[in-house]
Formats: C-alpha cells, structure tokens, sequence
C-alpha cells in the first residue's frame, strides 16, 4: 500500500470525486451480496408482493461493511439491474413492474436505508453490537419503511394507518435481520480486519 | 418486430413514467375500464397474449386478494374494484415496457438518466464498469453462498442466519478487495 493509495479514496467519498478501483470492486460485489441474498429460502407472506427473504439484511450490511456512500451505491446497482429486467430482486424477482408496484417504495427505501445506516455506524466510535443495532433499526427498518409505507399507501389506495397495520407482519422479521446484522457485522469486522476500512479514513 | 417493440427504450420509460402518474390519478370505474383496454391494447399492439400479460402480474397475484379485502373494508367494494383495477394495469403496463425491451437497451437509457449521479462523482463509463463488474459478480456469490450453505450444513448449522452470513460477506471482501487490486493493477485509477 503506498501512500498515494491510501489517500485517494477518502477525499473522493468526501468531496466530490470519482469512485476508485477499490471502491468500484467493492460496490459491485456487494451489489451482487444483496442479490443473492434475496434468493436462498426467501419464505414470503402475501405472496411476492413484498416478501420476506434475507435481501433487507443485504441492504443493512451494505450500509454498516461499506459505508454511507458505497453502500447506497452498492443497493442503487442492483436496483439498476433490477429495473433493466434481471431477476435480482427478493424471490428472483425483477424488471419495472417492481418499480410501479407496492414494492416500489421500499425498493427505494432500501438506497436511503443503506445510506443511514452506513453514517450511523461511520459516527460510532467503536463498532459495537449495541451500535450496529440502533444503525441497522433506524436505517434498515425505519427509514425503509418510512419511504415504503406511503407509496404503497398511494399505490393501493388504502389509507397510511391500515397500511401500516397490514405491514406489520414484516416487522418481526425485520427486527430479527436488525439483530442477526449487528451479530454479523461484529463478526465479521473481527475476521476480517480491513472489512470496515472506511471508518479509519474517513473519521 | 411490433411498433411497441420497435419503440426507443428511453421513450418507452419516460411514456410509463407519465402513464403511471395519470393511473395514479384515475378514482373512477369508467377510467379504470379504460386503463384496462389501453394495456391490452397495447399488449395485443405488441403481439403478446394473455400468457405475457399474466406472467407480469403474477408477482401480484396474493398481494391483490390481502388488499382488496383491506379496501373493501377501509373503503366500500366500487372503490376496491377500481384501485386494484388500477394497481394490476399499472403493473402490467410497466411489464409490458419489460417484456418489449432487451435488458441491455433499458440499462443504456437507466445509465443515462442517471446522469445527474455525476455530482456524487459516478461519471458514466465507471456506472457502466460497476454494473458489469455487478453481473458478474452474481453467479460469483451465489457460488460462494453454495459453498458456505454446504459447510453449515455439514457442520448441522443450517438454520443460523449468522453462520451462513459471516463467512459470506468475508468471502465477498475478500473476492471485491482482490478484484480492487486487480483493476488497479490494470491502471484503472491512473
């Protein structure tokens, strides 16, 4: 690692400034994390409508393993790839109807979530499960929500309140993924020390 | 080749844009009648059956019965009838545009109507590195995460999210830092 290398990339998350090779790789790969994520034993309730498959504990470790920006990036590339017609979404599912759907919200919710959670844990002095905890809550679950409720709100034409009551079967399992990411991200920041390596460079 | 086919791939996005609003706005039978005829026009335009129809509203096809029975009660049955009336054409139509365009022209016309992206410093031919890199990097995962599954499973862990999850995401940094390194080899960042 020479110094330049090691300079580079925080004034490019920054100010504004290209995404470096590092970055690039690291953005694609975990774009592909979520997506494969959202396939193995995704159990769904109300059919695919919005189902439940681990692709939202993809989108929290995006934001606590790669941070505010890259990880919005990372969701925003499979949300891209999705659109264009992939079948990368939870459930194997994918092209623009996902985009006009009930889903649509949420599917947006996910780049924001990703984003809060990445800023949350980049303010933690020291990455703790607690920590993670409260990011990939307010993040993962409550800003995804509160982008999601409302469009499916418009969407179907239910009001706000019974919408919110309908999506209640998702919380618990959302809080579960909440859980099982601080775990992970504790774990995984201890195996693999570089993991985290943004918080060292951008304080 | 339809003309709905033959139709640009950005013209075709910016026409659902417009149309998804306007269904958003339809409260009536009459314009949900409508909406109706109009995507099946534009599938038969587009020399598709009710078999292309039915595979994009598929997704929907348990979501529509919970909701329905939600609207009948929040708002009356004429109601429930129009806004999933509403819901499954809006669905279909953005199917239709899926369906009628190849992947790699609708991600040409995502790229460029990402364009303002170049303010966080994402300028166009690294967006299109990125996505390729993403593809990729797909059946690379979902390899690893076979992997990963059949070592847990071997082990008798196969319902522990976190032993399946950690050495996934481990394995993923690794791969993405070994392929940073390797662009960068390639002079990417020069």
């Amino acid at each position: 690692m020479t110094e330049a290398t090691e300079t580079a990339p925080s004034t490019a998350s920054g100010r504004r400034g290209a995404l470096d090779a590092a970055d690039a790789a690291r953005v694609a790969t975990f774009a592909a994390l979520v997506a494969v994520l959202g396939l193995p034993g995704s159990l769904s309730l109300f059919g695919n409508a919005v189902p439940i498959t681990l692709q939202t504990l993809g989108v929290m470790l995006a934001g606590t393993v790669l941070g505010a920006r890259r990880g919005a990036l990372a969701v925003l590339t499979l949300l891209v790839l999705a659109a264009a017609g992939l079948p990368l979404l939870a459930g194997g599912r994918g092209g623009l109807g996902a985009f006009v759907g009930p889903s649509a919200g949420y599917l947006v919710g996910f780049a924001a979530g990703a984003f809060v959670v990445g800023l949350l844990v980049q303010r933690l002095r020291r990455v703790t499960f607690a920590g993670v905890l409260v990011a990939a809550l307010v993040g993962g679950v409550g800003v995804v929500y509160a982008f999601g409720l409302p469009v499916q709100a418009v969407v179907t034409g239910v009001p706000l309140a019974q919408t919110a009551w309908l999506s209640l079967a998702f919380l618990p399992g959302d809080l579960l993924k909440a859980l099982a990411c601080a775990g992970i991200t504790v774990a995984v920041a201890r195996a693999y020390p570089a993991a985290l390596r943004y918080r060292t460079r951008e304080g | 080749m339809s003309p709905v086919h033959r139709l640009g791939a950005g013209t075709k996005l910016a026409a659902l844009c417009v149309c998804s609003l306007a269904l958003l706005a339809v409260r009536s039978p009459v314009g949900a009648g409508a909406a109706v005829v109009g995507v099946l026009g534009l599938y038969a335009l587009a020399r598709l059956g009710p078999r292309a129809v039915w595979s994009q509203v598929r997704p929907l096809r348990w979501f529509v019965p919970c909701v329905v029975a939600v609207q009948w009660a929040t708002l009356g049955p004429l109601a429930a009838c129009v806004l999933t009336t509403r819901l499954v054409a809006l669905v279909a139509l953005a199917g239709l545009v899926t369906a009628t365009t190849p992947t790699s022209l609708l991600l040409a016309a995502l790229e460029r109507a990402l364009g303002p992206l170049r303010r966080v410093g994402l300028d166009a031919e690294r967006a299109a590195l990125v996505l390729a890199l993403a593809v990729r990097s797909v059946p690379v995962l979902t390899a690893l995460a076979g992997t990963v599954r059949d070592a847990q499973r071997a082990r008798g862990r196969e319902h522990d999210v976190r032993a399946f999850a950690v050495p996934l995401v481990v394995g993923a940094l690794r791969q993405a830092d070994a392929l940073g390194e390797a662009l960068r080899a390639r002079g990417l960042d020069d």
